[in-house]
């Protein structure tokens, strides 16, 4: 195990080294490598950041302040004064790799993740890093929108993208210099949060790359993000662009070339190749297919108008949750906007707008419930999630579900298809095709939709809880000792 | 300059009293003109060993300075038979080691003093003075040891 150390001691002559070459001493006896700084009177030679980053723990035996301690923020770290490094250097280096072996970063400070764990566990904190990153976007864009429906009514949203709203045709803004006077402040409010909504994706590709390579993994991270947004690719598209761009900068940026190549890699060859190669088979290799998929969902719902309204709302409330603004998810609400445009009141639009809103509504309710199965970051989503879920913004949901993906989904899906299924078999309508509570007038029996929702919250709730209690020591992420 | 001379070796030291001890190595360190004060650099090693005492397990004792009235990087060792209390929790000190350096003195003279602080760790080193025949033994060892790797 790679791991580094810092000696300091008040003379900087003679504890300094001598705990330093204890250490060492003790790492090799026990199979490790150790690289030390002794920050003493010999000069400073200080770790390079590569060994900090490569090293899976930090050792700190100092009796006087690190220096520049902010370089191992984030390490898993283990401290004491210098004497005890040199009598008893062994039991430092039995902590470092115990604490080493047992301790994931902070989603706050993960710029990288340490190997320690298996398989699972280091997808899992990739996952949680990008998440981490993208929580105050969610954050951000939802509650402008949310203002915006408050102050503008739900037509804003329409005002500005164009289509139907209450039977009311709007061309929508193209030209962004006549925003604030088709849509007023509302307006502007709406289109700053739509810009940060557009971000989640390419944040949350991004910065998973960025966990798994680093640096190096953020240009590909984040330009595969973009076209998995591009190409109709929703969360998932992200995940697996983030993934992939994570991968491939990791390994590129391990190719030893010549020393004379070696300069240009980071600048021009990593960039240029990952960002090419991700972007390459996000369009020609996932696109395509995500667009045919799109294509046979459309025309299989079109064909499913006759399987009963019950039917019907269920399948659209699960394809609502599957992956919240993505591909699935698109064509139901594509589906319903266009049961819309005629202007008459549509069962199909209020089993959307109802069954998009109970993922936010339900995980909110589950981080109420059981705060322990959750990160901080996730019971962060939560508080958001309320509002977010309350204005039909079922983005708000993407954190958890990019987190946990195969726990949180199935889960979302089956409170949504529960509340898709109840509204329409109330008979409810809707005449807006999107603002959640705020359009409530233009709901058609708007109290039995508010107990079909409250319902799918419970289940949602529920279903989530019980799938995080299974496997649950996976999901309690350790709080690490932070420098 | 050598780090360390056989004059700067008191093999059987009497007193068991950490102080005096050290006052009897620093003599020596005056006496050999490495030391310009011998109370000044007296007052600065004491300031050291209250921040905190410089006794080490396996029966080391390692008082040190940088001090103005230090000329030369310098080792003084005096070796106790009885054992000097140097504040270690395993017992008293047999092997005591007097660094004098040089304030403010440059990064390749401080360079020696770290080479030998990491020697002493290794217990073969200890073991190796502990067993020294004589001053020119313990000069000869430190000196390859420290000066020559």
């Amino acid at each position: 195990m790679k791991l580094v150390a810092v000696t300091s001691c008040p003379t900087g002559i003679a504890h300094t080294y001598m705990a330093a070459e204890a250490l060492e001493q003790a790492a090799a006896a026990a199979g490790h490598e150790l690289l030390v700084e002794t920050q003493g009177s010999a000069g400073m030679d200080p770790l390079a950041p590569q060994d900090i980053a490569d090293a899976r723990a930090v050792i700190f035996a100092a009796d006087v302040e690190v220096r520049d301690r902010d370089r191992f923020a984030g390490k898993p770290l283990v401290q004491s004064g210098v004497k005890h490094a040199i009598n008893h250097p062994e039991e430092l280096i039995a902590q470092a790799v115990a604490r080493a072996s047992d301790s994931t970063p902070t989603a706050a400070l993960a710029s990288k993740v340490d190997n320690a764990g298996g398989a699972g566990t280091r997808l899992r904190q990739w996952l949680m890093t990008g998440v981490s990153y993208m929580i105050p976007f969610v954050a951000a864009g939802g509650l402008l929108i949310a203002l915006a429906f408050l102050f503008g009514g739900a037509e804003v949203a329409t005002k500005v993208s164009g289509g139907t709203f209450d039977g009311v045709k709007y061309a929508g803004v193209t030209d962004l210099s006549t925003l604030l006077d088709v849509a007023g402040v509302p307006g502007v409010l709406f289109k700053i949060g739509a810009v940060a909504f557009s971000m989640l994706v390419p944040i949350l590709a991004g910065f998973i790359a960025f966990a798994i390579a680093d640096r190096p993994g953020l240009v590909p991270g984040v330009v595969g993000g973009l076209l998995a947004g591009a190409i109709g690719a929703g969360f998932l598209g992200g995940l697996v662009a983030g993934l992939m761009a994570g991968g491939v900068a990791y390994y590129l940026s391990r190719i030893s070339l010549p020393r004379a190549l070696q300069a240009v890699m980071p600048v021009v060859v990593v960039p240029l190749v990952s960002t090419a190669i991700v972007g390459t088979i996000m369009l020609l290799v996932v696109g395509s297919p995500v667009a045919s998929a799109q294509t046979a969902l459309t025309d299989w719902l079109a064909g499913m108008t006759g399987a009963g309204a019950v039917g019907l709302g269920l399948l659209l409330g699960a394809m609502m949750a599957f992956d919240m603004g993505g591909p699935v998810n698109k064509v139901a609400y594509t589906f319903a906007v266009g049961t819309l445009a005629s202007g008459t009141p549509s069962a199909a639009m209020a089993a959307v707008m109802a069954a998009g809103m109970v993922p936010p509504l339900g995980l909110a309710l589950a981080t109420v419930l059981r705060r322990k199965l959750f990160t901080d970051s996730e019971r962060k989503a939560g508080e958001a999630g309320w509002l977010l879920g309350a204005s039909f913004i079922t983005e708000g949901a993407i954190p958890f579900a990019a987190a946990d993906p195969l726990r949180v989904i199935p889960s979302i899906m089956l409170g949504a298809a529960a509340t898709g299924g109840l509204t329409m078999a109330v008979g409810a309508t809707s005449l807006a095709p999107h603002g959640g509570i705020w359009v409530v007038g233009l709901i058609g029996k708007p109290l039995l939709v508010l107990l079909a929702i409250a319902i799918g919250t419970v289940i949602t709730a529920v279903s989530v809880l019980a799938a995080k209690s299974v496997g649950r020591a996976e999901s309690t992420v350790p709080v690490p000792v932070t420098v | 300059m050598p780090l360390i001379t056989e004059d700067l070796v008191l093999l059987d030291i009497e007193t068991t009293d950490r102080a005096a001890a050290t006052r009897e190595l620093a003599a020596r360190l005056g006496a050999a003109g490495r030391v310009t004060d011998v109370e000044a650099f007296l007052v600065d090693v004491a300031a050291r060993e209250a921040q905190m005492a410089t006794g080490l397990e396996g029966g080391i004792g390692l008082p040190h300075a940088r001090s103005a009235a230090v000329v030369e990087p310098s080792l003084a060792f005096a070796r106790s038979a009885d054992g000097i209390d140097w504040g270690a929790p395993d017992g008293p000190a047999h092997l005591v080691f007097l660094i004098a350096a040089p304030d403010g003195g440059g990064a390749e003279h401080m360079k020696i003093l770290a080479a030998l602080a990491r020697r002493l760790v290794h217990q073969s080193f200890k073991d190796a003075l502990a067993a020294a025949a004589d001053s020119a033994a313990v000069v000869k060892l430190i000196t390859e040891e420290v000066i020559d790797r």
